[in-house]
Formats: structure tokens, sequence, C-alpha cells
């Protein structure tokens, strides 16, 4: 069968923050670019991001990007590597201010700077008091942004695909990347995009844990297409928790609901992060707050007949203040809780909500793998930015506006990597003979297969397993039964079967597809939680507890280190953390309390 | 209604950029909901699925106001479901 062949200079896949950020710099540079997109860009994820985008503008009181880097480092738990961590603070005022530019409606102060607002874990002065750093349009902000960014692109002139899925990753022997394998939905037709520069901008996978506020969207296909060639992932065991999913929904309360005064409580009304975080409070970062939530839980303080979620709190705000700095979060209330949120608390869990880890990237975009002596060794004609790829500038935990800001600033510095490495003289490399071979098998494989898993069946108990073994808290032997558990399911998700063998729209197959991805991060999170025997940021465990020797249960002498968890055997590796700063002393190794 | 333009309208309802409206329109179309309605029903339901993510979870929440009747009979199904 021949397969249609289109050639770019550049392949995206991904619209939404992160591949539009880089689409500009492409398009803009002359380069011949295609976005690809499951989903009309508008419509990806980052539409749903609320709270707003790190950068410290000063413009409410003092803030300089060094407090910014200091926060981000110990948000981190000094996992982040620190010349990302420098490179993303120090050009977070240059990325919003350009933003501006696109025409994004930034909320204003009365003397026309952009307002900005406290979010937890920002600090001012090295980790004094709250600052305001989060700049926001209203409780839109991902969506200000994504059309800001989107109409750029069109007067950029880059090709969109749209409804478009991304199947694998092509790699040549000698382990350049040169496009990828994508299907599209309207006919089901397989086609080759054939790129000089590659770059992946798909988002998280939250969807591996059952409770979570990520759209059904976030597969981790990336991730998935990523491990499927040979290329490993890194700090998978980092997935960070909502404190405020709605109980029972997963929807999303924003954070910015206690940066104006919410209030956590629980059964007998207790105001209880003043027991855990006396100086940050509520506005603690977010593993604090979901780790003081799941403990009372945990010892029988949570509210309603199961005593399973804990209170927050904002009956005692101004109505019309929270109407107007935080308009959604009323309906919510009614329509996911049953809740009157002016009236009553409401009733809140921690939820699956970041993946800190991802594809291995040096601060530049481009991707990094192990190869002979060298951990980070470039893979040729591949770069990644965004939530799929890790810099890494969250390490264990990523604080709430910092992700926006990653879009922005690994984005546009992955799309202007290519841009570089293209003017260099990188050329289209000849596609090898079996180019589509391994997509096609696996499509006729789906196409084919009489007595296989359910699709709906075999997610679920992935979702389940993740969520009871690798949840917010997590205990030695209930890991080791995950993995065996997990790789149970992986059997299942590699023997598929779908009713539908359409060619058009056959949602059933994309289904399929995606749990072939899902179930990749999965196996990667479990097995790489189960390794690391310590607790660090939100890879919090019970049996590596707060003591004096290891406050938090943090051991910098053994795991101060990045996990590579390699999907071709399963087999984990450590590289080390890049503690150096660009230009600035290194932020020293302390315990880490707020 | 056609296979592929309901798979179609399918997959414009089940991969959302909100959550919320993943579980809403998921729970409504998979739930034989949309079986049920009439042809002009129907027509409004696409209407409703092709806005912008906001727009519709602002209507369905009621927080905007409706002045098509078609529309605000098709929002008040949903809701229901
Ligand atoms: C409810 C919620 C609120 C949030 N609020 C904030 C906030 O206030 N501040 C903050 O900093 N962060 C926030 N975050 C996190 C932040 O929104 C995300 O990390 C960020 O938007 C991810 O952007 P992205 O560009 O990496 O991916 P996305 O915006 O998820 O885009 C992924 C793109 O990849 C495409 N894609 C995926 N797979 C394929 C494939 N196989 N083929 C083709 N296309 C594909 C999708 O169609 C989509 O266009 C929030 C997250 C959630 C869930």
């Amino acid at each position: 069968m021949s397969i249609p062949v289109l050639k770019f200079d550049a392949v995206i896949v991904g619209a939404g923050g992160a591949g539009l950020r880089s689409a500009i710099q492409l398009s803009e540079a002359g380069l011949k670019t295609a976005v690809l997109s499951k989903v009309f860009p508008t419509r990806s994820h980052t539409v749903a991001a609320q709270g707003g985008v790190a950068a410290s503008l000063g413009n409410s009181e003092e803030d300089h990007w060094t407090w910014h880097m200091y926060d981000t480092v110990k948000g981190s738990d000094w996992l982040g590597d620190q010349d990302a961590i420098e490179f993303m603070c120090k050009k977070a005022n240059e990325v919003v201010v350009e933003l501006e530019h696109y025409g994004m409606p930034f909320d204003r102060t009365d003397d026309g700077k952009i307002y900005q607002r406290p979010f937890g874990g920002h600090m001012s002065n090295f980790g004094e008091k709250p600052v305001r750093r989060s700049c926001a349009a209203a409780d839109r902000t991902g969506h200000a942004m994504l059309h800001a960014m989107y109409q750029r692109n069109v007067k950029a002139n880059t090709q969109f695909f749209v409804e478009w899925m991304a199947l694998d990753l092509i790699r040549d022997e000698e382990g350049h990347v040169l496009g990828v394998t994508a299907m599209e939905m309207e006919t089901g037709q397989i086609v080759i995009f054939h790129a000089r520069a590659t770059i992946f901008a798909t988002g998280g996978a939250g969807r591996i844990f059952y409770s979570s506020t990520n759209a059904f969207i976030n597969t981790g296909d990336g991730l998935g297409m990523a491990a499927r060639a040979g290329i490993p992932l890194e700090d998978m065991e980092f997935w960070q928790f909502h404190p405020t999913g709605v109980a029972g929904a997963g929807v999303l309360i924003t954070e910015g609901v206690r940066g104006e005064g919410g209030i956590l409580r629980n059964s007998s009304k207790e105001r209880f992060m003043e027991r855990y975080a006396p100086n940050a409070k509520d506005l603690a970062s977010r593993d604090v707050v979901s780790r003081a939530m799941a403990t009372e839980i945990k010892e029988g303080r949570g509210c309603g007949v199961n005593k399973d979620y804990v209170l927050l709190d904002i009956t005692h705000l101004d109505p019309a203040t929270i109407m107007k700095r935080l308009p959604g979060i009323h309906e919510i209330g009614l329509q996911f809780a049953g809740v009157d949120c002016l009236k009553e608390p409401l009733p809140v869990v921690p939820t699956c909500h970041y993946q800190m880890g991802g594809i291995p990237t040096h601060y530049s975009g481009r991707v990094v793998m192990p190869k002979g002596g060298d951990m980070s060794s470039i893979v040729p004609g591949f770069y990644a930015g965004g939530e799929c790829a890790c810099a890494s500038v969250h390490g264990a935990n990523r604080l709430g506006t910092n992700s926006l800001l990653d879009l922005l600033v690994f984005g546009k510095s992955a799309g202007d990597s290519a841009v570089e490495d293209l003017k260099a003289g990188r050329a289209h490399r000849e596609l090898p003979k079996d180019v589509a071979d391994k997509t096609l098998a696996r499509i006729s494989a789906l196409d084919n297969r009489k007595g296989g898993a359910n699709v709906h069946e075999t997610r679920l108990a992935m979702q389940r397993t993740m969520q009871d073994h690798a949840g917010v808290f997590r205990f030695g032997d209930m890991l080791k039964q995950g993995v065996e558990k997990i790789l149970e399911v992986e059997k299942a998700a590699r023997n598929l079967e779908i009713k539908d063998k359409s060619m058009a729209w056959n949602t059933a197959r994309t289904e399929a597809l995606e749990m072939e991805n899902l179930i990749e991060v999965a196996k990667a999170t479990m097995i790489s939680a189960e390794a690391r025997k310590e607790s660090r940021g939100a890879h919090v465990r019970d049996d590596a507890p707060d003591t004096a020797e290891f406050p938090n249960g943090r051991n910098d002498k053994e795991w101060l280190k990045h996990t590579l968890f390699s999907p071709v055997d399963n087999s984990i590796t450590y590289k080390p953390v890049n503690m150096q700063p660009l230009t600035v002393e290194a932020v020293a190794l302390k315990t880490r309390s707020y | 209604m056609e296979r592929a333009d309901y798979e179609r309208l399918r997959w414009r309802c089940i991969r959302r950029a909100l959550l919320e409206l993943d579980i809403t329109l998921t729970r409504f179309l998979d739930g034989g909901e949309f079986e049920k309605l009439t042809d002009e029903e129907r027509l409004a339901f696409v209407e409703l699925a092709d806005m912008e993510d906001y727009d519709l979870w602002d209507l369905l929440t009621g927080k905007a106001e409706i002045d098509d009747p078609r529309l605000a009979h098709m929002v008040a199904l949903i809701r229901k479901s």
C-alpha cells in the first residue's frame, strides 16, 4: 500500500499553548510549518487554565525573577534543573509582554498595568511572604491565550491539520527524528508527515488516574509515541494532585479561590492548614495542602457520610467579589456538587492534576536521552515543550501558574532551536523503507482482532489501579502490587478489540489508539514510583516519613537524581540534577517547608 | 443521521476543552438521550455542540441568556440528563 507523504520544514503535534507558541516562531521565520491537532486548536486543554501565568513583573508590589526562581526550585523540592529554572523565570516578563502584544486581554490595574494576584507558593524576598505574581484574564487566561496565539498563527500562515491524530514518531536507524505518521479522522487515511524538525506539544496524560481534573483528551499521546520509538520518559513518578477537585466529579476548583481568601475546613469546621503551614496557611504549595487534606481524611476528620472529603469555605467572602473575581465557581458548585458556595462550603478532594515528568528535554527545547556515556545526548530533529516535556523546571512539584509560563517559554525556545537548527542546514533525511509498518500493523491488529479486551473496561482497570496504588499517598507494598497489576492491564491494552471497523470517524478506533498511549504512561509512572524509595515533592511515601535525618522523608544522598524509565525493557536509570544555574548562585539544598 | 455524521458529532462532544463539558455531553450521548431527539432537536444539539466551550458552559449553567427557544429547550434537556 502506498502512503501519501506530506513534506514540511517543521511538523508540530499539538495546538495547545505550547504548540501554538512554537508555531509562531517557525512560521514567522518563514518556515513551512504544519500543526496537527486532535481537536480544533482553541478546544485544546490549555483553555481550561483559569488561574493565570506567573511573571515577576512587579506591577502590584516589588518582585524579582530571582525570587521566582527561588520559589520554583523550592517548589520542585530541589529536583528541578536550576539552569532551566533560571532560563524560565528570567524569560517570564518577555513572553508575557509578547502575549500582551499579540492581543491578550489581561486584567488591568486602575493605572493600566497588568493586574497581578497572589498564588500558592509564590513568595517575595526568598520565601518571606506571599507576592502578587500571577497575570490573568478574568478566569479565562488559557482561553484568551490560545485565541491570541491562534490568530497570530493564522496571520503567519501556519498550516493547521485539525482532527488529525499523530500515531507514531518516525526515527531512522541513526536515531534522527523525521516526522510522524498520522490519521485523518474524517477519512481514516494514514499519512506520513516528513519534516526537518518535529516538535511535540501534546499536553498531559492525567486520564491515567480515576479522579482527574484533566479533560478526556489528555491521553499522553506524545509520551506514548516517544516511548514506542525507544525514548525514555523522565520523572514519571511525579504527579501533582490538585487539592480541590469537586468530590466525585474531579472538576477543578481553581486555586484562585484560596488566593482570594477561601479557607479549608474539616468536619469540626477547624481551619486545619494553620497546623500544617503556619505561615502560608491555605496558600501553601499544592502537595503540602493535598497531604494535609489526605491526613485529615485518613484520621477521620473528613466530612460526609463516608468522611471522605473536606470543605472549601468562601461563605465569609463578599458575594460581589466572588462573582467578579471568580465567576465560574458558583456554577461548578451548583452543577457538580449541588452546593451554593455563597451559602455553603464546597466538598473537595485531592485530584490528579498535572504531570511533572515527560519527554526529557534541554532548556533549549531539544529532546535529550542517554547515549554512550552521555546522559543527555540530543535526539536530532526532535523537540518538545509544554506539559508533555520535562525540562525539568517543575522537578518533584510544580507551582501553580508556572505551567502556562512553561508552555510559553519552552514552546518558544523549542521553536527557536528548531529555526536555528534548520537555518544551520539540517535537511530532510531519507525516510526508512518500513516507515509506516508499525503504525499499519497496530491499526490492522485492532481491526482484525477477535476476542480481545474491551477499551472502556481496560481504561477503567488502569485508572483504578493508578488511583489505588499510586495516588496522592503511596505505600511500599501497594506500589509493588501496583506494578504487577499494571503489567496485567498492559497485556489487555496490547490486546484491544473494537467492533466498529469503519474508516470515516471511527471514534472507537481513536479511543483504542489513545489507550495504547495511556498504558505507556501508566506503566512508566507505577514502575518509577515503586523504584523511588524516598518522599519528595508530590511523591509521598508512607515508608519514607519525616525524620530528623530525612526531613519530609527526602533523602538527598541517594535520591537527588532524575528517573529515566526505559520503555524498551521497563528498566530504570538515573541522571544527576543540574544544580548549577546559568548566571546566579545556586539555590542551596534546604528542607522544604512553608 | 448518517453514522459518520453522528460519530463526528460524538468526537466533538467527548473531546472538549473543559472536563465539565466532557462529562455532561458524554453522559447525554452515551446515555442514549440523543437517539430520542426529533430531527429539529438534533439540529439544535449540533448547534450547541459547535459552540466554544465557555459559551456553551455559560448557557448550560444559566450564566448567559438564550433568546432562541429551540436552544433553550435543548439546554433544558441536557441539564436534565
Ligand atoms: C483545569 C485545569 C486548570 C489549569 N489552570 C492552570 C493555570 O491557571 N495556570 C497554569 O499555569 N497552568 C494551569 N493548568 C495547567 C496547564 O493548563 C497545562 O499544563 C497546559 O495548558 C498544557 O498545555 P500544552 O500546550 O502542553 O497542552 P494542551 O493545551 O493540552 O494541548 C495539547 C494539544 O495536543 C494535541 N494532541 C494531543 N495528542 C495528539 C495527537 N496524537 N495527534 C494530534 N494532536 C494531538 C491536542 O489536540 C492539543 O491541541 C491547568 C490545568 C487544568 C487541567
